[in-house]
């Protein structure tokens, strides 16, 4: 009787083989397997050779090449497209970069083009960014990089205008509807998760190389940020307002132009910021297919492995994408505040200032329409050359003298991690790698997302580059791996140090604003072309997201959850992983899905400096006619791993959500 | 629970009024085939069958009422009872699923799109909860905004809102910005704005529940002068018995998106419909609100018939003193017609509760 009332319920024994134990299971299986049947079946295919389907894929690409007079889609619809872009292109390059309507110059030259930067910026801005414009742009001429940078420019300002015109309308729709939020949301998801690189190639065949297809790339990835956080402002206003001024009679126009953008200016103008630095990554990036500016610049120099040049032509990319940010990020904010307040500068004296910067520009550009030296940057280059041989001093001192370090991390990374992954990995038999994927699916998550990973391994086979991809999965975990420590690390520390979040986090936000190219060139002139270094990119890249995932998600821990482990006596090191980091997994699994996705958008830059696979199979379909098939079945391989891999993540993450609340 | 007399005939000042609005059947039913709900058997079952069987949401029932000219009628229910839907329906903010709505002899809910904009811009306005002020307009910009988008030129529109600014008592703040000035103010602006279209009907959407407790007594105070000012017409929507009870002609109260009692606040709190409307007026000191027609008696014999004399609609509080003071049963008189004798005995009754 006694003993009955104090027993408590048993626990139900949890059975042996939980999910930890099956996974070391499959793990310690694939070894033993991979022993055994090492070498076999491992569908190695050499940097020139072709599948049969690879040649199927490039005899495709020549009849839409032939067919682009013929066939009526293109005929009616795809060349207008092309021509009418390719004109609007040319046009604002007239303006401002190329020589035009028969001048030796473009209409409106050096002086003109700072002087409206500096209005604009004046007008819109504040006066410290105004200063700031000012010099970014006569930094350019100085570098010597002022025609390429106005290249790039030009392209990003055609691509945003063209970006903001389909992007904001759409938005509004997406706005004020749920049926075509719920429509859109899927293809912008693909937009943004698609590797960049990926969609080049498909492109040049509708739209050619040259300005259209750039523009086009550019407005790919620069569009879904616009109608995104247009659709979120709108849906921000508050309802009641817009009931009020539906309950005072206003017309579905009146109610827009009146209610609804003017409350949701300054969230479009968040947006509008996105769009242009996603615009301007995306203009050097296009550089791949022939785009013109500095991009070009950075790309021919890292062909030839010239640090200098490159880091010349990075510093003008870096300089105009923080120009750029800060000019439109002011803007906002001055939004926002004309909004608080109320303007407080009177109308008078506003009107007077705004005469006047325009008068002074209007002098400005029509200097430089008429006056050589104020068309053309004056002096060969005075910085340019003085940067391009500081950088490459800095490169070979560092080649040099640092080589004992970064050799020794080279060799931790290369051989403890990227050369057993890629042993086991390509030296596995193809159907062994699919086995264990699809089992490792199925006891981490679902039975569909275990169809899926089979599905996209198979595919993988289909096209004929399983080796290649392998190589690239391999370098892609270990770049995820490293991300994911740096983020954890770097993450848990921001979350639980106000002061180190303050100092941290405009490093990360100017490394997200920057494009991806640029990391390259210092990366580059440290460790050589090697696959390291290409890891070493996708790991700059991805890492500033993963941080600030899992600094946001570790700060997202109630603080009351934290006081009361402290107070019952945890040590920091007993909070961080009994609390914060279990507390935080769900933010950490994100991480960890959204770090993969940008180290698989960097794989094809990896091709460039020396990673080979995949990589490279793209960028030699770019440069060589005969390799345009398997270029293309690259491209597509990469999606196919990326989905896999997102498809992976994304229920981890779904799991580690669900566990969280107690719901497994 | 003493006074059980109906007081059916109580003469309040508007109910010789015709009515202005009248609401029939008016059903709103979110979900899945909404439209199906109405008329048919699934209209009988209770909210949560009925959430249960179809997953729609009945906000408002069958509601059917009429208010009449120049009245303060009050809906009151607690959070859910589907009020604040009512209200959005009857201006067409949110479409009902069935029933009619008769402004003055239009039905609202066949005008189409352009009429509905007329009767909106014309006949009738609301004030929100939340206010629905535009940040990025002066308040003055702000109270002219329903006259700018029919048209008014910008002189005669300024002139009239700066009458309404004036009348609302906040004259000198035409240049602010509504974030600049205090939760009540905002609200002066909201009805302001309301009134500016020179609107028949008003309608109120727990106009003063996001302010704090003194602020809502000086607004009610508010509403009280504009409607003896403008006499307008209003709909008022509040939770709050207290503010049900100080401002309304009528009160209709509201559970489960249906209709309860509709009534005077005396009839309320002296006669209520069930148990929920008793138990929501428990805590109301009865003697501040029924009056001397609650709780007077048929004269007895021996009853001394030759007291004070005071009107059946005097508030029992305000009867009091006479009551009290007087040695004899005071009578309720009318039109020179005994109705009744009330002596100390009734009047401690009601306020020893």
């Amino acid at each position: 009787m006694v003993t009955s009332q104090v027993t408590a319920p048993v626990p139900a024994r949890r059975p042996v083989w939980t999910r930890p134990y099956l996974l070391a299971g499959i793990l310690a299986a694939w070894l033993v397997l991979w022993l055994i049947f090492r070498g076999q079946a491992t569908l190695p295919l050499g940097g020139a050779e072709l599948t049969p389907l690879h040649e199927r894929i490039g005899a495709a690409a020549d009849v839409i090449d032939d067919s682009r007079n013929e066939n009526p889609l293109f005929l009616y619809f795809v060349n207008y497209i092309r021509l009418f872009i390719d004109q609007f292109v040319t046009f604002v390059q007239a303006l401002i970069s190329a020589p035009s309507f028969g001048r030796p110059v473009p209409v409106v030259g050096w002086l003109g083009v700072t002087g409206i930067a500096t209005a604009v910026a004046v007008l819109y801005a504040n006066l410290r960014v105004a200063l700031l414009t000012a010099a970014g742009f006569a930094s350019f001429g100085l570098l010597g990089l002022w025609r390429e940078s106005m290249d790039t420019l030009a392209l990003t300002l055609a691509a945003v205008v063209l970006s903001l015109a389909v992007g904001i309308p759409l938005g509004v729709w997406a706005g004020l509807s749920d049926r075509f939020e719920r429509l859109a949301g899927p293809v912008l998801d693909f937009m943004q998760t698609m590797p960049t690189f990926v969609y080049l190639a498909p492109l040049t065949l509708f739209f050619l190389i040259g300005p259209a297809s750039a523009t086009v790339a550019t407005m790919i990835y620069a569009i879904p940020p616009a109608i995104r956080i247009t659709s979120h402002a709108i849906r921000e206003v508050p309802p009641e307002t817009v009931e009020a001024g539906a309950s005072l009679g206003s017309t579905p126009w009146q109610l827009l132009a009146k209610v609804r953008l003017p409350l949701a200016k300054r969230t479009i103008i968040v947006g509008v910021n996105q769009t242009i630095m996603a615009a301007l990554s995306m203009a050097t990036i296009a550089a791949l297919i022939d785009a013109p500016g500095l991009g070009k610049t950075v790309l021919k120099a890292l062909e030839t492995l010239d640090v200098g040049t490159s880091f010349n032509a990075g510093l003008a990319i870096v300089i105009m994408a923080i120009v750029l940010d800060r000019v439109t990020s002011a803007a906002g904010r001055r939004v926002e505040t004309a909004r608080r307040a109320g303007r407080a500068r009177r109308p008078l004296w506003r009107r007077v200032q705004v005469t006047a910067v325009l008068a002074a520009t209007a002098v400005l550009v029509y200097l430089s329409h008429v006056y050589v030296w104020a068309a053309v940057f004056p002096g060969e280059a005075g910085l340019g050359s003085h940067v391009r041989r500081a950088a490459d001093a800095a490169s070979q001192w560092a080649q040099a003298n640092l080589y004992t370090y970064t050799n020794a991390l080279k060799n931790v990374v290369t051989y403890g991690l990227l050369n057993p992954f890629e042993a086991v990995l390509t030296g596995s038999p193809w159907w062994l790698v699919l086995l264990v994927v699809t089992a490792a699916a199925l006891v981490l998550t679902t039975v569909r997302v275990a169809v899926v990973c089979a599905a996209c391994l198979a595919l993988l086979v289909a096209l004929g580059l399983w080796q290649d991809g392998m190589v690239t999965l391999a370098a892609t975990l270990v770049a995820t791996v490293l991300v994911m420590a740096l983020g954890v690390v770097t993450g848990v520390w921001m979350g639980r140090d106000g002061r180190a979040d303050r100092v941290i986090r405009p490093i990360l936000d100017a490394g997200q604003t920057m494009p991806a190219f640029v990391y390259l060139v210092p990366i580059l002139g440290l460790f050589g072309a090697t696959r390291f270094t290409a890891i070493i990119a996708a790991v700059v890249y991805a890492a500033p997201v993963a941080i600030k995932l899992v600094a946001d998600g570790v700060r997202g821990v109630p603080v009351s959850a934290v006081e009361a482990a402290t107070a019952a006596g945890s040590s920091p090191w007993q909070v961080i992983s009994k609390v914060q980091l279990p507390m935080a997994r769900r933010a950490v699994a994100l991480a960890a899905n959204q770090g993969l996705i940008y180290v698989l958008a960097m794989v094809v830059v990896g091709g460039l400096v020396g990673a080979g696979a995949l990589g490279y199979d793209v960028v030699s379909g770019f440069s060589q006619l005969q390799l345009r098939g398997k270029g293309l079945a690259a491209g597509l391989a990469i999606v196919v791993l990326g989905t896999m891999l997102a498809a992976l993540t994304k229920a981890a993450a779904r799991r580690a959500d669900a566990a969280a609340h107690g719901r497994l | 629970m003493t006074a059980t007399s109906p007081a059916e005939t109580s003469p309040t000042a508007a109910s010789e009024n015709p009515a202005i609005l009248d609401v029939r059947g008016l059903w709103k039913v979110f979900g899945p085939r909404a439209a199906d709900v109405p008329g048919s058997p699934l209209a009988e079952l209770s909210r949560a069958e009925l959430k249960e069987r179809t997953g729609c949401v009945a906000a408002v029932r069958d509601a059917s009422f009429s208010v009449r000219r120049g009245e303060v009628f009050v809906v009151m229910g607690l959070s859910g009872s589907g009020k604040s839907t009512l209200v959005r329906c009857l201006t067409r903010l949110v479409e009902p699923t069935a029933g009619e709505i008769v402004l003055d002899g239009t039905d609202i809910r066949r005008a189409a799109d352009k009429q509905l904009r007329d009767l909106r811009r014309h006949r009738f306005a609301m004030v929100f909860q939340h206010f629905g002020l535009l940040p990025h307009r002066r308040v003055l910009d702000n109270i002219a905004y329903g006259l700018e988008i029919q048209g008014v030129k910008k002189a005669p529109r300024y002139s009239r809102a700066t009458e309404m600014l004036d009348l609302v008592g906040l004259t000198g703040y035409a240049d602010s910005y509504p974030d600049q000035l205090s939760g009540g103010m905002q609200q002066r602006v909201g009805l302001a704005r309301a009134l500016a279209g020179d609107p028949e009907v008003l309608f109120f959407d727990e106009p003063f529940s996001a302010l704090d407790p003194l602020i809502r007594r000086d607004m009610q105070n508010e509403v009280i002068r504009l409607h003896r000012e403008v006499g307008k017409t209003m709909v008022f929507i509040t939770h709050d018995l207290g503010e049900a009870l100080r401002l309304g002609d009528r009160i209709l109260v509201m559970r489960d998106g249906a209709l309860v009692q509709t009534g005077t606040p005396d009839e309320v709190v002296g006669a209520p419909a069930d148990d929920y409307v008793r138990e929501f007026v428990r805590d109301v000191s009865r003697s501040h609100v029924l009056t001397l027609r609650w709780i007077m008696r048929p004269p007895e014999a021996g009853d001394a018939l030759d007291g004070p004399e005071l009107g059946p609609d005097v508030v029992i509080k305000e009867a009091v003193p006479t009551v009290l003071r007087a040695d004899r049963p005071v009578r309720v008189v009318a039109d020179g017609e005994l109705l009744g004798v009330v002596g100390a005995a009734e009047v401690l009754e009601v306020i020893a509760e």
